[in-house]
């Protein structure tokens, strides 16, 4: 059993979110960088999981970005993973990435791809679809548990209002969401092995994007908060429904 | 040339989103003089012509077994088979669980732009630019698509519903389907009604209510508003509610008309999950919750009297005894 985890570096969740460069550029000063929780928690957490019920799977995560990536795949060795690859080229559009990964998974004849559900920063939820059709494979998105016995995987997909079970036989992409596993930290022993595991710089294949960001912009602030004091709760009723029209 | 709109389906009935996306594919149709058609795949049991009030004149429907579920793989092939016959220029799809399981797959099959979690109708004038939600609701981008065919996934409540006049003529189609290789073996519904992500009122709730013996009163609120209940990520990881009610950077990410927030504190990574409700309203007994400074407003009061007198108010307003 092979597994692919995919890998995306994106800021911490508490970064402050500003543009530099005429805003077409993400403002990268004081910026501490993360795993992209979706990645970390519930892909490559379930798939050390899998390792640990059978010792025979082998892990390697992929990720696509320059070498300041590095730091982040590091870590995510330290969690688990035998090897990781880094294809080294600067992120274009969520087409271009996923037509790297695709490379690699090829190279790689994985079992079972793994992404996070969508990163924290472009929230595009895009590339575990894009990469599965790139291979002509089946790709279950949203998957909140994923089990497996022998070759086949039965995935607790989310649907609006409830929830789905899947069965498909490997090899499948699968992109997962809260459920599929819980948090955990890298301990000492995790972080000394990462240092000494493999981790393969690639060149990039040709690829095209389909997509490019002509700029940022924040949303309008607030006005400000009304409040109302907690003995008149029906001048917040009041508000809501003639002010707000929201009820 | 035509724009395309994907008709999202569930057990047979159309969803809220899809018409959000129907009025919304119409209108980029309007913007780029053209029609806008509509695309079903699976069994209907509702009238599909009915949508023509939404703005579209036409409807492809496949009926086949084979879709009564969704198999991205599938699906893809044949919307992609739709999509040629029709000369779609424009795809559009909500960006709900299936669009986000379908539109990458497609972008990739047509080679097609994609902009997932759209937020307002394309800018036309210099090019073809899609406003997308970005930083988990914290800023916003422009994206232009440069190739020949586009696709846009629209975030729900990004777009109101809009209802005219008209009908739509429904057209079968045919298409070449593949056997599905997912098979769905058993489908649940959660306990609430509503769906949480295609809610316009969401009433959710946080630690300050002590317990899960508590929500009763959350749950009477959210009743008498039609509203679903969601809650923060503590109290879904100590398991007083289920984790479909997670809201938050790594739950779900809402965009509600209205979002009550009872007894949470507002810490950025739930904010993240639902700055992108129109309006914000707090209820916290602590009035230094970072919460009240991203609402529009506010009670600083005790949750266990503040709530109940809300519903009955909402009761007296609405003239329900």
């Amino acid at each position: 059993m092979k597994i692919l985890v995919c890998i995306s570096k994106t800021p911490d969740t508490t970064a402050k979110i500003a543009f530099t460069d005429n805003n077409t550029k993400f403002d990268v000063n004081g910026v501490q960088w993360i795993i992209n929780p979706y990645d970390e928690w519930y892909a490559l957490v379930r798939a050390i999981e899998l390792k640990e019920a059978d010792a025979s799977t082998v892990i390697h995560l992929v990720t696509v970005g320059a070498a300041d990536a590095e730091p982040i795949i590091r870590k995510a060795l330290a969690l688990g993973g035998d090897e990781a690859i880094r294809v080294n080229a600067d992120s274009h559009d969520s087409f271009y990435i996923a037509s790297q990964i695709a490379e690699v998974a090829k190279q790689g004849a994985y079992d079972l791809i793994l992404t996070g559900k969508e990163t924290i920063d472009y929230n595009g939820s895009s590339i575990g679809g894009m990469v599965a059709e790139l291979l002509d494979l089946p790709y279950v998105s949203l998957a909140a548990k994923f089990d497996l016995a022998g070759t086949k995987a039965t995935i607790t997909r989310e649907i609006e209002g409830g929830e789905e079970i899947n069965e498909v036989e490997l090899p499948v992409v699968v992109s997962a969401q809260k459920g599929m596993a819980e948090a955990r930290i890298p301990n000492m022993r995790g972080i000394m092995a990462a240092r000494t595991k493999p981790l393969k710089v690639v060149e990039p294949v040709a690829a095209g994007t389909l997509t490019t960001v002509a700029g940022f912009g924040l949303p309008p602030a607030k006005a400000g908060v009304k409040l109302v004091a907690a003995d008149n709760v029906e001048e917040l009723v009041r508000l809501l429904h003639e002010e707000a029209k929201a009820i | 040339m035509s724009v395309l709109i994907f008709i999202d389906t569930a057990e047979g009935l159309v969803k809220k989103a899809s018409l959000e996306v129907l009025t919304y594919g119409a209108k980029v149709a309007e913007q780029l003089g053209t029609t806008a058609e509509g695309v079903v795949l699976g069994t209907v049991t509702e009238d599909l012509t009915a949508l023509g009030k939404y703005g579209v004149k036409k409807i492809h429907q496949v009926t086949n077994d084979s879709l009564n579920h969704l198999d991205a793989q599938v699906y893809t092939k044949v919307l992609a088979q739709v999509a040629e016959a029709t000369g779609a220029k424009v795809i559009i799809f909500s960006n709900s669980m299936d669009g986000k399981a379908i539109a990458p797959r497609l972008s990739v099959r047509l080679k097609a732009g994609l902009v997932s979690g759209a937020m307002a109708l394309p800018d036309t004038s210099n090019g073809f630019v899609v406003k997308k939600n970005v930083f988990s609701g914290k800023a916003f981008a422009n994206v232009a698509i440069s190739t020949d065919i586009k696709i846009i996934s629209l975030n729900a409540n990004a777009y109101k519903t809009e209802a005219g006049e008209g009908t739509a003529e429904v057209v079968p189609f045919t298409a070449t389907i593949d056997a599905p290789k997912v098979k769905v073996i058993n489908t649940t519904k959660a306990s609430g009604d509503i769906p949480l992500t295609e809610a316009e009122i969401v009433v959710s709730a946080g630690r300050g209510l002590k317990g899960p013996e508590n929500w009763g009163m959350v749950e009477e609120l959210a009743k008498v508003l039609h509203a679903a209940t969601a809650c923060s990520r503590p109290v879904a990881d100590a398991h007083w509610r289920p984790h479909n009610e997670h809201v938050g950077q790594t739950g779900f990410a809402i965009a509600p008309n209205l979002y009550i927030a009872i007894g949470i504190s507002g810490a950025i990574q739930h904010l993240a999950g639902v700055n992108r409700s129109k309006v914000i309203v707090v209820i916290n007994k602590d009035p230094e919750a970072p919460f009240f400074k991203a609402a529009d407003y506010g009670i600083v009061g005790d949750a266990f009297e503040v709530v109940p007198k809300m519903t009955a108010a909402i009761k007296k307003m609405k003239g329900i005894a």
